[in-house]
């Protein structure tokens, strides 16, 4: 209240300023005119009388601005003249003014988009009602939280600490709504998720527990909003519709509230179907003890119950289980984990790698800071004579640091207020991205208020921070001394600590640009290598044929007919089939033992190899070669002998060579021998940058799997291929949904992790390089404005142009040399780190090089050109004149 | 001149209060009351007087009237509110208690050994 009447009182004062100021002229006026009575009556003339009744009463413009200050109204004025002061001297000086805006956008910027995306995945909840009592039952043994159905079962029922416990899963399913199938993300819940979860239907309804009478009784569908929103244009009439979810008939029963996406970060499905019906979306199980497919099990703790208090309880629950089911629940030990991030599992790297980036956005903040103070700092020496006048005129060494602090505090709003809009569009950008168009990843992480208070509280507080710096520098100057001498200057040969500052910045920048070189270089370079398969004019389809009904012995017939009905399409070379390819989607794993193994224990394996199902032209229209032997035919099917062609890796490590490995057998786990009838080529299968690896390719029609890819071999047009691949499979099965993209953009997801690193180096490295930039300016700048008489004196005895510019700006470029050697040795040294991210990432590259120095020395040469140019201009007798 | 003491900070505003306690006064008559009553033993600027006078009145302790002066000039009088006056014992006493404490800390004599 008493801050509401202050302000009001000043915006009063401000307001009826003019009305007071003639008040106080007339009293003034009074206080003469009765003086200079008083001096007329001793004897003196009128006019001699008030002139010294004048010279009396001193400093009359001074005392009004006193008065007005000790009414408190001048607060405003001053403020809008300080602001109207500042605007005029920046524009003055367009070069220093943008550097430093743009400076402090990208440092603001930078702080905002990490603290947003912090904000997203750390700080907010899931959004649901009270996420905060939320937990999920996590088993600490195996690090993951994932329980089979019965077990769920147990825990829900038995648990005296939940306030209602839910399961969920995560599938794909093909849907098919009358017209053109797609796959769908779906969440299989369980019948009390959404109940539980305390959430309230947009539209229709939710399924509840009370619907639940054992497996695939319960065929109902909720939509997630922005599923209904992107697929059903918003219709309110979906509700009660009938849609085939792999064939079988499910009723969508209504539509869940939209800000609502799921139990977990990142993953949004696009529906959810009761878990009861497990069984027509997968092949599973429902209630086999032992598999344990349910992704997550969480729940509300009721009020009063502690976690420590739950995870004992749910414990007893697990001693239960063991000594119950002792084959399947060998060690059944609980705790509680936050769901958001899957526990730990997420949790523990997103946190890690928030914390570092905001560290880094901080001391990018900082240093800009620093440097901007440094830039200030040379401003307030060029303006020393400017602030000895006004001191010298009357004015407070108060007032005139507000001054400096309005222009400080007016760059880093704009700056800010930059930033701040750069990082909203870019993190809507970030928010509406989906890095892999297969996946239904997202990252929700648009700004919310949080993100707005920071980010003004970072901006007035930087502002606050290098407005600071000359701080000491105005205190200390004395008018007298400045306007009878000029600014004194004086070398130091002493390395200061801002020049240290400035070293390790022009350091780390070397370093940033160093390793986003190699990085570049590195990625360039790994789409140009030998993969053990080609990526051009290579198409691939991926789908499962569970999707659409197909299961045992109806998968290989139609899987036989889509390799005939693409080999049909006029242009295509070659058509390979496959359950999985190299750098798809993850990978099968086998252990394999030498044929003279008896004891077929895990730890007497000879290798654990990536297995991968391939039809007969597969090696060819993959464009993996094979070196000896023989590829598969059609009659490599269940009743012929088990054959397999292995990779060389392979060979090495079960037959200890490649030679002479055609014709012998080795064992799976299961006891069957398999004789090797190829050998090809070694490649990559699970990442870029891995070791070889042993990998075995065996008949398709041996070992069967619905999951299938196809390779499609052509020169023909992408996009043209693609519609006949899919007009060819739809006229197929209608039903079948699919996902076509070349053989490229299948690597996306392996490459996700080298470009992102790229990315980011990118970016750091410019924001290093600007920064740099600044630093070495200011510090230029500084310099060359302390130096200027000594400089002039030198010009005026004759020294040449490159004698002045050595000694004006020797010390920030040796600054520069020393800082982009080490930072040089630095990154060459940190190169080899980033070798296990990017695929053959070296520093011995002769252009990496080449480019880091020439960047480090334009880098120079930019932020060193302003001073210089002034430097250059110095005119002797000017300057001689005026100090 | 030079017999005239610098005013200490903050004195300005008890010296202002103490003149006005005995009767209304304008500007320049404040400003001859504390020449009188101070035995002319203390610098003022005259100017000075006014932020003084304008922060007692922002401070409620002085309230402003316009009136006539005694040789018809037009002027602005100044008169001790309540909280003025109370303001004054408070400080008066303050001051007091200081001067003292500072009298008899400069009138000690050092104990020789």
């Amino acid at each position: 209240m008493k801050l509401l009447d202050s302000l009001r009182l000043r915006i009063a004062t401000f307001f009826q300023r003019s009305q007071v100021n003639a008040e106080l002229e007339a009293e003034l006026s009074s206080h003469i005119q009765l003086r200079a009575d008083d001096l007329e009556r001793s004897g003196v003339d009128r006019a001699e009388a008030e002139r010294r009744a004048r010279i009396e009463f001193g400093g009359r413009e001074r005392y009004k601005e006193e008065c007005h200050e000790a009414l408190g109204g001048n607060f405003l004025e001053s403020l809008i003249q300080d602001l109207r002061y500042a605007v005029r001297v920046l524009r003055k000086s367009p070069g220093f003014t943008i550097a430093a805006v743009l400076t402090l956008a990208l440092a603001i910027g930078a702080n905002a988009i990490v603290f947003s995306v912090m904000n997203a995945f750390i700080l907010r909840p899931l959004n649901v009602p009270q996420a905060q009592s939320l937990y999920a039952i996590w088993r600490p043994d195996v690090s993951d939280a994932h329980e089979s159905y019965p077990d769920y079962l147990d825990l829900r029922d038995r648990n005296r600490s939940f306030d209602g416990l839910i399961a969920w899963n995560m599938v794909e399913a093909g849907l098919d709504t009358g017209q053109d199938p797609s796959n769908v993300w779906v969440y299989e819940t369980s019948g009390n998720y959404f109940d539980a979860l305390r959430l309230q239907p947009y539209l229709g309804s939710f399924f509840h527990a009370s619907d639940e009478h054992g497996p695939n009784s319960d065929p109902y569908v909720v939509l997630t909003h922005a599923y209904w929103h992107n697929h059903f244009r918003d219709d309110p009439g979906v509700v009660g519709r009938v849609v085939k979810l792999n064939k079988h008939p499910f009723t969508i029963l209504g539509v869940a509230p939209p800000e609502f996406h799921g139990t977990i970060l990142f993953f949004s499905p696009d529906f959810f179907v009761p878990i009861v019906n497990h069984g027509q979306l997968t092949l599973d199980d429902l209630n086999a003890r032992g598999s344990r497919w349910v992704f997550m099990v969480m729940g509300h703790l009721k009020p009063g119950v502690t976690p420590a208090q739950a995870t004992a309880d749910l414990n007893s629950v697990g001693s239960y289980l063991e000594t119950a089911y002792p084959k399947d629940d060998g060690k059944m030990r609980f705790s509680l984990a936050r769901p958001s991030l899957y526990g730990d599992y997420l949790g523990r790297p997103v946190r890690a790698f928030m914390t570092g980036l905001m560290l880094l956005a901080g001391l990018i903040l900082l240093a800009a800071c620093a440097n901007l103070g440094s830039l200030f700092a040379a401003r307030a020496a060029d303006r020393s004579r400017e602030v000895a006048l006004r001191l010298a005129l009357g004015s407070t060494r108060k007032r005139i640091l507000r001054q400096l602090f309005t222009e400080a505090v007016l760059i880093s709003l704009v700056g800010g207020a930059i930033g701040l809009c750069g990082s909203v569009v870019l993190l809507s950008g970030l928010s509406a991205w989906q890095p892999f168009a297969r996946w239904p990843i997202h990252l929700a992480v648009n700004p919310d208020a949080n993100v707005y208070a920071v980010a003004v509280l970072l901006t007035l507080a930087s502002g606050f921070l290098f407005g600071a710096v000359p701080v000491r520098q105005v205190l200390r100057t004395n008018p007298y001394e400045v306007v009878k001498s000029g600014s004194i200057g004086r070398a130091g040969r002493r390395i200061t600590v801002r020049e240290l500052l400035l070293v390790v910045q022009i350091a780390i920048c070397a370093v940033l640009v160093t390793s986003s070189m190699v990085a570049v270089r590195g990625l360039a370079g790994s789409l140009h290598n030998d993969f053990g398969f080609e990526l051009q004019n290579i198409m691939m389809v991926d789908t499962d044929l569970s999707m659409a009904g197909y299961s045992g012995e109806k998968v290989p017939p139609m899987q036989r007919r889509m390799v005939d009905a693409l080999q049909a399409i006029p242009g295509v070379e070659s058509v390979g089939l496959a359950d999985n390819v190299p750098l798809g989607e993850g990978s099968n794993d086998s252990t394999v033992f030498s044929d003279n193994t008896s004891d077929l224990r895990p730890s007497n394996a000879a290798a654990d190899a990536t297995l991968f199902k391939i039809s007969p032209e597969y090696l060819h229209a993959a464009g993996t070669a094979l070196l000896s032997g023989r590829t598969f035919t059609w009659h490599d099917d269940k009743d012929a002998p088990r054959v397999a062609v292995v990779n060389r890796e392979f060979t090495r490590k079960v037959f200890g060579s490649p030679t002479k490995a055609i014709g012998r057998y080795f064992k799976m786990l299961d006891g069957t021998r398999i004789e090797v009838v190829g050998i090809v080529e070694d490649g990559k299968y699970g990442s870029l940058t891995e070791d070889p690896q042993p990998a075995m390719f065996r008949p398709i029609l041996q070992s069967l799997s619905s999951s299938t890819w196809l390779v499609v071999r052509s020169n023909r047009d992408p996009q043209q291929l693609a519609a006949a691949i899919k007009g060819a499979l739809q006229k197929l099965d209608p039903g079948l949904p699919f996902f076509i993209q070349t053989r490229y953009k299948t690597l996306d997801l392996t490459l996700f992790g080298p470009r992102m690193a790229t990315i980011a180096l990118g970016v750091l490295g410019v924001m290093g390089a600007l920064l740099s930039i600044t630093g070495i300016s200011g510090m230029a700048a500084y310099s060359v404005s302390k130096r200027l008489r000594e400089l002039g004196i030198r010009i005026a005895l004759g020294a040449q142009r490159s004698e002045v510019l050595r000694a004006a700006l020797g010390r920030p470029f040796k600054l520069l040399a020393f800082g982009s050697i080490a930072g040089l040795i630095l990154g060459v040294l940190a190169s080899r780190v980033l070798a296990f991210v990017v695929y053959q990432a070296t520093p011995r590259d002769p252009l990496v090089l080449a480019a880091v120095v020439l960047a480090m020395a334009l880098l120079g040469l930019l932020a060193t050109w302003i001073p210089a140019q002034r430097a250059l201009r110095i005119d002797p007798l000017r300057l001689l004149r005026e100090e | 001149m030079t017999d005239q003491a610098q005013l200490l900070p903050g004195t300005l505003d008890l010296l202002i209060l103490r003149a006005v306690s005995l009767g209304p006064l304008h500007g320049y008559g404040v400003l001859l009351r504390i020449g009188q009553i101070s035995g002319n033993a203390l610098l003022i600027e005259q100017g000075a007087l006014y932020p003084g006078l304008f922060r007692l009145v922002r401070q409620g302790l002085l309230k402003a009237s316009w009136g006539t002066s005694e040789n018809n000039r037009r002027a602005k009088f100044y008169e001790l509110t309540a909280a003025g006056r109370k303001r004054l014992r408070e400080e008066t006493a303050s001051w007091n208690r200081l001067a003292t404490a500072i009298g008899s800390a400069l009138a000690a004599q050092p104990e020789e050994a």
